[in-house]
């Protein structure tokens, strides 16, 4: 689909970057290690979050939101990254959701979630993922048996982001379980928490601390027709892969965020340092890291905002989003290693903000598809784009 | 347990007083807040090769921090109905535009810009400014005590002075209540208090408040509100400076400390600098 995409002005863009830097830097900083340690949900930052209408962000603004760019919020998700990766997976899955009802909605769906989901009175996310299948998502088994005037929903989700504390979620189900191929019998419905729908266990993680991930348990959870995405059956797979795109740049912008984070603490931490009579960043060693870092900091910047700008332009853009995945991810991963190595023994401890890094970090590897079928997206994207 | 006087609980006084008593009389029409754009305070500054000022291309500008508490402060009347309304007002080249909308989405309700290409110095910001309070006639001015990158905290005063009106400088209380004002003072000896007539200029401290932080929603309302720009040389307020800069340069390095063995090493070492007799 390629819709009139949202378009974010110049001076807009600065007075929300703006406003955001200083907010982080208030509020968000300050707590991201106390909260990060005692994995504990910051139940006021989502308060203020709402306030600052992070939830609205890249919803309309005929739905009370905010209407966003790509670009713009994939910096202002690097903003929040940089400080703290975790919280913006509160909004991130929840703004994924609603663009789901925005893109393949009826216009009723519309107007019915659009607004709530924008000011965040109505917060959630995406439940696509199962026990048994996540990266091959025809593989799920939860189902949507017709009943009557709606549907009955069996099956049970996991590793579902806000599962705890957020009450509505767009799900990937099978209505049509004979389909062949899978995909063609998988329809996706908007669900709020209610008598047969319940949340499981919180899940324990390295990392993306005091963000609750969650099973979802759906036993004989009743839905009217009016949930079922579009209106339609059938397209559920369609709608989940429709959000990729956007999710993918979303979670490269974490992956700057992180990269930036760790080449910033070190760069500071390279010149207070002393061996051997003079600050580290005097060591050729040390300053072989920084320049690798600082490469890839901007590199996967530079691919964020490409595949951003095709986004906006309403260009396809699988494969730029694909390749800003998977590079912002892995510069992730590799900057907060070799801070871990610039700081020595401190890296390794809990007083500093780098062994964070190093536990988000590769999250940013698996989420919105791995890095593997990345590369595979990839390549079958500059097979199809070059014929022989 | 709430008893019964006249279907009032004395629960209800406290609020019911003070509501009466607060501005005995009227509420204030109009507080002028007077922001400066300067290089934001989280940025390292850097001179200019030449020596001619410092960098500023690039480089993240924001409102001076004193003058966001005073625009924080109006709010914060006007919110409690003290003030009718809170018009923000800047002096500089059309970037400061960014400044105004930062403070029309904080909530004021109004900006004006005195376009100007050229640094001016504090005497002429006033004079300005005077033009401004004569064009408004606003009933409180709330500026900040000073500007984070020259330091000159001379804007208020000199305002106050031209306009022939009380100053309530380095405020870190004020209370409005009718014609008056009362405005704690954080001055050397400890708290002073003191309390003047309206209209006045007050100067902001630190700790009269924290400023709330801007909501995107409102970034985009705050489009709608009107932003007037006067030219500063339509005002006529004398804009000649009587300074000359004749360099910039950065502070010298620090130099490296020694380490000395021992007390009398110290003292020594000391006395051979100069330090001591
Ligand atoms: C913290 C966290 C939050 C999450 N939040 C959500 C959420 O909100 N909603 C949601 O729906 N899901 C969520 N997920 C799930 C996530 O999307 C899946 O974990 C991810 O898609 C991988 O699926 P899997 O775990 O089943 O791994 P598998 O699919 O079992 O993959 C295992 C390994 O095999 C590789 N692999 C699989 N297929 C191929 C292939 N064809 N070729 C080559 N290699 C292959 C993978 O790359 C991987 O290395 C979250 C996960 C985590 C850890």
């Amino acid at each position: 689909m390629t819709a009139a995409r949202n378009q974010t002005s110049a001076e807009d863009e600065t007075q929300i970057l703006g406003a955001i830097q200083a907010w982080v830097e208030r509020e968000v900083r300050p707590i991201a290690r106390q909260y990060d340690h005692a994995d504990e949900y910051p139940h006021h930052l989502v308060t203020q979050m709402q306030e600052l209408g992070l939830f609205g962000a890249t919803i309309g603004a005929q739905y009370g939101g905010l209407g966003l760019s790509a670009s713009t919020y994939a910096r202002l998700v690097t903003i929040i990254s940089e400080a703290w990766m975790a919280p913006t997976g509160i909004f991130n899955s929840h703004l994924i959701m609603a663009a789901c009802v925005e893109r393949f909605g009826t216009e009723e769906q519309k107007q019915r979630f659009l607004p709530r989901f924008a000011t965040g009175e109505l917060r959630g996310g995406l439940g696509l993922t199962e026990p048994n299948a996540g990266t091959d998502l025809q593989r799920i088994r939860t189902t949507a048996r017709r009943d009557g005037g709606g549907y009955l929903i069996d099956g049970t989700k996991t590793w579902i982001t806000n599962g705890i504390h957020g009450t509505c979620f767009a799900l990937l189900t099978r209505t049509d379980t004979a389909a062949d191929p899978p995909h063609k019998g998988m329809s996706m419905f908007v669900v709020e928490k209610g008598p047969g729908f319940t949340e499981g266990k919180k899940l324990e993680k390295l990392g993306y601390k005091a963000i609750d991930s969650a099973e979802l348990v759906f036993d004989g959870f009743r839905v009217d027709a009016d949930r079922l995405v579009g209106g339609v059956e059938g397209r559920g797979f369609q709608h989940a892969v429709g959000g990729l795109e956007l999710g993918r740049i979303n979670v490269a912008a974490r992956g700057v965020g992180l990269a930036n984070a760790a080449l910033r603490d070190s760069v500071r931490y390279a010149q207070e340092r002393k061996t051997f009579g003079k600050p580290i960043a005097e060591h050729q060693a040390i300053q072989l890291k920084l320049g690798d870092m600082a490469t890839r900091c901007e590199a996967a910047r530079l691919l964020v905002e490409a595949a951003a700008k095709k986004y906006d332009a309403g260009e396809r853009c699988d494969m730029e989003a694909g390749m800003a995945k998977l590079f912002a991810s892995e510069a992730a991963v590799d900057n907060s290693m070799d801070a871990m190595r610039i700081h020595g023994g401190y890296g390794y401890s809990t007083e500093f903000d780098v062994e964070r890094y190093f536990r988000d970090a590769p999250l940013m590897c698996i989420g919105e598809g791995t890095n593997e079928i990345q590369r595979i997206i990839i390549a079958r994207q500059l097979i199809e784009r070059n014929p022989a | 347990m709430a008893v019964d006087v006249g279907g009032l609980s004395p629960y209800d006084w406290g609020p019911t007083i003070r509501a009466a008593c607060f501005g005995c009389g009227k509420s204030m029409k109009k507080i002028m807040v007077c922001l400066k754009r300067v290089v934001d305070y989280n940025v390292r500054v850097r001179v200019k090769a030449d020596g001619t000022g410092v960098v500023t291309d690039g480089v993240k500008m924001s409102i001076n921090p004193f003058d966001e508490i005073a625009l924080e402060e109006a709010l914060r009347i006007r919110e409690r109905g003290g003030a009718a309304e809170v018009v923000v007002v800047t002096i500089g080249p059309a970037d400061c535009q960014q400044q105004l909308r930062t403070g029309l989405a904080m909530g004021a309700d109004r900006a004006i810009l005195v376009e100007h290409g050229t640094e001016l110095e504090p005497l002429a910001v006033a004079g300005l400014l005077l033009k401004l309070v004569e064009k408004e006639h606003p009933d409180l001015v709330i500026v900040g005590k000073q500007a984070i990158d020259d330091d000159c905290n001379q804007t208020g005063q000199m305002l106050a002075a031209l306009w022939d009106r009380p100053q309530a400088t380095f405020a870190s209380k004020l209370e409005v209540d009718g014609d008056r004002i009362r405005v704690t003072r954080e001055v050397d000896a400890g708290l002073e208090v003191i309390e003047a007539d309206l209209p006045a200029v007050v100067t902001t401290d630190l700790r009269l408040n924290e400023p709330r932080y801007v909501k995107l929603p409102d970034i985009m309302k705050a489009k709608k509100k009107p932003l007037e720009i006067l030219a500063a040389g339509s005002l006529g307020a004398a804009l000649e400076p009587s300074l000359r800069t004749t360099g910039y340069a950065p502070p010298p390095e620090r130099q490296k400390g020694a380490m000395v063995a021992d007390v009398d090493a110290l003292v020594g070492a000391l006395r051979d600098k100069g330090f001591l007799g």
